[in-house]
This record gives C-alpha cells, structure tokens and sequence, in this order.
C-alpha cells in the first residue's frame, strides 16, 4: 500500500503547493486522484516519484510510505526498482527513439531479461498498434499511439503500482475509452493503480476509491460509486447540470471555491 | 536526421549552393589539370576531416548527454596525448609515473613492436578515461542543475589548469609518440602522402562504428534518453550520473586520440607531444558547430568539410599570401563555419531546439 500522510512540498524554498495531502492507495486497487488545473496533483506525483528535486521541490513535512517503509527523498531508480512506475503528464515518449528503445528504457532497471522479456510480450498484447510500430520513430507516432508507448514504457519495469498523470489530456473520447479500458486491463493483471485526473468523470467510472483536491491538500474523498452520486462534485466536477450538459467554466469553479470558503 | 529544404529567395542559400557548384567545377578542373597534386590533396583533406570529426565526435558525445560545451578538451587531448607518450616512449604507466616510475609491463612482454605500441596506447586511453570520470565527478556532477553558462565556465577555467599544471609541473616537450607508421609515406607523382593520413582515417572509422553501435546497445539508448528528456529518463530510473560518467569517459578517451593525431601530419609535421596539442582541439570546434553540437553525422560531416577546406585552401591559395596573409588556411574552418551558419543556424544536422526543463 501507498500512504502519503500530511505532505507538504515547497518549490523554490517559498512557494508551499501541496499542503498537508494524506492519501492512501490500498493493493490492487485503482484510486483515483481529482483536482482541477493547479490543484499540486502533478506535484503529488513527484513527491511520490523522486522528481521534486528537478524542480527544486522538497517534501517539507509529512512522509510517503510504501509497504511500511518511508521512500520520501530517495533517488527515482530506486522507487522503480521498489515497484512504482509513472506515465508522466504529457507522456513525454523518447521521441528520437523507437518504439522498441523507449520500451527498452522502461525496463532499464530491470537486470533480468526473461522479465523483460515477458514484459515486452504483455505490452504488445496490450497494444497490438505498437506492435505494428517497434521500428518506428517515437515522435512521429499519434498522441494516442504515443499515450499507449508512454503506458507501455511504464509497464516494463512490472511494476506493482502504476500512477498515470492525466492519460486522458488532448485525447478524442473513443481513444478515451479505449485508455480507460486498457487501465481496467492492467489492474486485473494485478497492478494497483492511481490515477491522476481532471476528467472526473473517467477516472470515477474504473476507480474503487476517489480523492478530490484543491489547493494542495484533500478537500472531498470516499468510495468512487458515491462521489460519482454527490451532488456537489456531479456539478463542480463533472459538470452535469451545466447547460447542455457542457462542463462548468473556470469562473464556476472560482465561484465554488467561495462558496466552500464561507460554509467552512 | 534533419532535412535540409533550400529556399532560392534566401541569399544565404544561394551563397550556399553557388559555392558548392563552384566546388565541384574547381574540383573537375583540377583533376583533370594536376590529377596527382588534386588526388595527394584530396588524400590529406579527409586526413584532417578524420582528426576534427575525432575531436568533433569528443565534443558531441558530451554535449548530447549532458549539453556541456566542453572547452576542456584541448587539455584533456594534451594530456592523453601525454599519457601515450609515457606509455610508449618512457614506458612508464601514466599518472603514477609522475611521482614514482612504475614499468609499462607491455615493454617486456616482448612481441610485434606495433603490437606492444597499439596495446600501450590502449592503456593510456584507460588512463585518458579516468581522467574524464575524475573530471566529471569533481567538477561537473556537483552543477548539476546550475545554469549551463556556469557549467561551461567552469570547463573554460579547467583548461587553463590543466593545461597550466601539464606545461609547468611535467614540463611537456616535444615528449615523443613514437608512432609504429614512422614519420613516412610514398609519393604520387610530385604529391606526397604520409602514412599516418591512413592512420587517422582508420581510427576515425573506427570511433564513428563504435559510437554507432554503442547508441544501440542498453546504455546507449539511455543516453540518447537522457540526451532527449532527462526528467523522463530519470522516472524510467535510468542513473543520469551513470550516463553523465560514461559520456565524459568517452569524451576524454575521443580526445586523446584526437590529440595523438595532432602530433602528427596533417596536422603538424612535428611527431611529439608539446603545448601547441591543447590548441588543436579548437582548431575543430567549427567542425562541431557547424555538423550542430549535438549530431553524430554533423561531427563526421563538418569534420569533413572544414578539413577539406582547410586543405584545399591551403593548397590553391598559396599564390595568393599578399593578400591573405600566411596564416589564412587556419580561418579558413571559421570561415566556412559562418556560411554554413547562414544557412542553418543550428548546425547542418542540429536539432533547432532544445528540449530540457
Ligand atoms: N517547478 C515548479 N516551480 C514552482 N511552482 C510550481 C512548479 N511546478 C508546479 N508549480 C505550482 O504548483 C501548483 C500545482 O501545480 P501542479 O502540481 O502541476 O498541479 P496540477 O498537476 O494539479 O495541475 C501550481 O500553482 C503551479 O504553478
Ligand atoms: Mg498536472
């Protein structure tokens, strides 16, 4: 299990953007992880992955565990070897390399070629486009094709936990579909997963369990079947009762946020 | 690979293209004029390209993986170059042999002389290697992060150190190679060529396969990851320090073979390590910026042209030193590097941007 308990993380030594966020992803699970643009989710991500020190981010307060041990602060090879992946916002593909290499690049702490091995044949069942595709430069891939090469990649090192960062941005709704299925695949293969999102919606429909956040820390949470019930998040979130059904404008969610300031 | 799309309402193409036909009809006319001068000449030039696309491919190396311009390299060829020359002409190990002489062992094995010569520059380009991984780690590992500018300071005053604590503490020269190519050749007609022309074209095919092949093996392809996008070579867990130390390992061991060829003709008729070696490291800097700082084939290929030009100017235009000045043929790779410029701003095989948070 992933625990993060009351993380604070400061950029640049001044900027405070998660604060105090506790989540927890149970094994075998999908958790979803909401928030609108902003919220720190994508630096969630990095305090779990090692990455805050690229940005000169630091976990200020709180720790992230997994399976009882503390993993804040360590080098990001070492959480892939301990079995956590990432298919980073953007998918960030190799573009330069083939299919074939940056496949080979998800498994690269991985010394054990059957594993690999193995690995590589999954995600070619997985994805039988990429496998029409092993010799072809990465860059000239669809963004589809190259959000299924990003998860791919992240398959390689077999994790035990997958955490994809908005997989459904800039993507039409069939390839949408398409992603969402392939992560219900995914976790009944028996990875745990938690997925970042902005598309409520999406995410709620697979998950077992939501967290919804604002301004760095976790402002709603509970069983994925009921936040997709509540009416609060059907209307700030999914944006249902806009008119035709349209999502809410960023003036709405500002409008929100008052609204919140005053109940509490 | 960048396409190159030419456009003949942009003067710089045009410049481009009429100096390239004019080239190749100069090229037809003297062939056919003086085809023994034209061929020896000819020879010479892809001599020269090989030394630069070395020193080039030592430069490109470093840049692709950690996008340091490197001006320690005319230090680290010195100091290669230096290391050969212990090993072979002394016959002590390098480094070591500064302070305590410690017996190159290959001496006495007995065997082929070319054979002890070619095992004990192997050797030294070991010892070259370590000192790009000493580099690395002391002076460049700890920016990480910084701006690049400081990085590349911090390269700039490397060089003046090092060559600073190799022409004071050792006192280099003319520290002999020993080359087993001899300071020979054969004539063409009223042409000469030397050997060690073949020498270094040799050993630059043998560098470009290499690079070639490493850029597909495991490690390669994570340092072309890291080269494209660090951040997400770093969440694949690829060790960017691992990367980074194999990059300047490289790049110091391309150097030093850079700076052995420096020694020798073309590049200069001397056969021995001195001071002047360092310089010849610059002397190729158009060459790589010209290929584009961060392309393979643009080290080959700018090598390639600007020594031909080099030469080639050196050989026709020698009528013309009242004008030019004698020293011209050394502008001559400035020169060319500024018109390729014109055309494509990066680099003939650069990439017009760089990526990198
Ligand atoms: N490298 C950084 N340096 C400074 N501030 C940052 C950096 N990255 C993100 N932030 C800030 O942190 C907040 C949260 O960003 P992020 O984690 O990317 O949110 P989300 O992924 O939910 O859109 C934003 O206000 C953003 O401006
Ligand atoms: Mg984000």
């Amino acid at each position: 299990m992933l625990e993060l308990a009351n993380v604070e993380v400061v950029y640049n030594e001044v900027i405070l953007v998660l604060r105090g966020l506790s989540i927890e992803v149970p094994d075998g699970q999908i958790v979803a992880l909401l928030g609108a643009n902003g919220a720190g989710k994508t630096t969630a991500l990095r305090a779990i992955s090692g990455l805050l020190d690229n940005h000169n981010g630091e976990i200020t307060k709180g720790t992230v565990t997994y399976n009882g041990e503390v993993i804040n602060g360590r080098k990001p090879s070492d959480i892939v070897l301990s079995g956590i992946t990432q298919v980073m916002e953007g998918r960030r593909v190799f573009g330069e390399l083939t299919v074939d290499e940056n496949l080979i690049c998800g498994g690269i702490t991985i010394k054990d070629r059957n594993q690999t091995d193995e690995a590589y044949e999954r995600v070619m069942d997985l994805f039988p486009r990429l496998a029409e595709r092993r010799k072809q430069v990465a860059g000239y891939l669809s963004g589809g094709e190259q959000q299924m090469l990003a998860i791919g990649r992240a398959l390689m090192a077999s994790p035990k936990l997958l955490v994809l960062d908005e997989p459904s941005l800039g993507l039409a709704p069939k390839l949408i579909e398409q992603i969402r299925d392939i992560i219900v695949d995914i976790n009944q293969q028996g990875t745990s997963v938690l997925l970042i999102e902005q598309n409520a919606m999406m995410a709620l429909s697979i998950a077992n369990f939501g967290y919804i956040m604002e301004t760095g820390k976790v402002v709603m949470d509970g069983d994925a079947k009921k936040l997709l019930a509540d009416d609060d998040v059907k209307e700030f979130y999914l944006g249902l009762h806009g008119e035709d059904g349209a999502k809410k404008s960023f003036k709405d969610v500002k409008h929100y946020r008052r609204r919140k300031r005053w109940a509490s | 690979m960048a396409k190159l799309k030419l456009n003949f309402s942009e003067p710089s193409h045009v410049i481009g293209v009429s100096l390239l036909i004019g080239g190749v009809i100069f090229s037809v006319y003297e062939l056919v004029h003086d085809p023994d001068i034209f061929v020896t000449t000819l020879l010479k030039s892809l001599a020269l390209g090989s030394v630069y696309a070395i020193l080039a491919l030592g430069f490109v190396l470093i840049f692709k993986a950690t996008e340091v311009v490197n001006f320690s390299q005319g230090s680290i060829a010195m100091i290669g170059a230096l290391f050969i020359s212990f090993m072979v002409a002394d016959e002590n190990l390098p480094i070591v042999g500064f302070f305590w002489e410690i017996k190159n062992p290959i001496y006495s094995l007995g065997g082929p002389e070319w054979l002890m010569w070619t095992l004990s520059v192997l050797v030294a380009l070991c010892f070259a290697a370590m000192l790009g991984l000493v580099i690395e780690r002391l002076a460049i590992r700890p920016m990480i992060g910084e701006p690049l500018f400081s990085v590349a300071v911090i390269t700039l005053g490397l060089e003046i150190v090092l060559r600073g604590f190799a022409n004071d503490t050792v006192k280099i020269q003319y520290r002999n190679i020993n080359a087993p190519w001899g300071t020979g050749g054969f004539k063409i007609g009223s042409g000469f060529v030397n050997w060690s022309y073949f020498a270094a074209m040799i050993v630059a095919a043998i560098a470009f396969v290499a690079v070639f092949f490493f850029y597909r093996s495991r490690m390669g392809i994570a340092m072309r990851a890291v080269a494209h996008d660090q951040e997400a070579a770093m969440a694949q867990g690829i060790n960017i320090g691992k990367v980074f130390a194999i990059a300047w390992g490289a790049g110091a061991v391309l150097a030093a073979l850079g700076g052995l060829f420096a020694t020798q003709p073309p590049v200069r008729q001397t056969g021995a390590v001195d001071p002047e070696v360092s310089l010849v490291a610059f002397r190729a800097l158009p060459a790589v910026i010209l290929g584009g700082l961060d392309s393979v084939q643009g080290a080959l290929i700018g090598g390639l042209i600007v020594g031909t030009a080099e030469i080639y100017a050196g050989q026709y235009l020698s009528g013309q030193t009242a004008w030019l000045g004698s020293g011209y043929p050394l502008i001559v790779p400035y020169f060319v590097m500024i018109i390729g410029l014109l055309v494509r701003p990066y680099g003939l095989f650069g990439t017009p941007e760089i990526r990198r948070v």
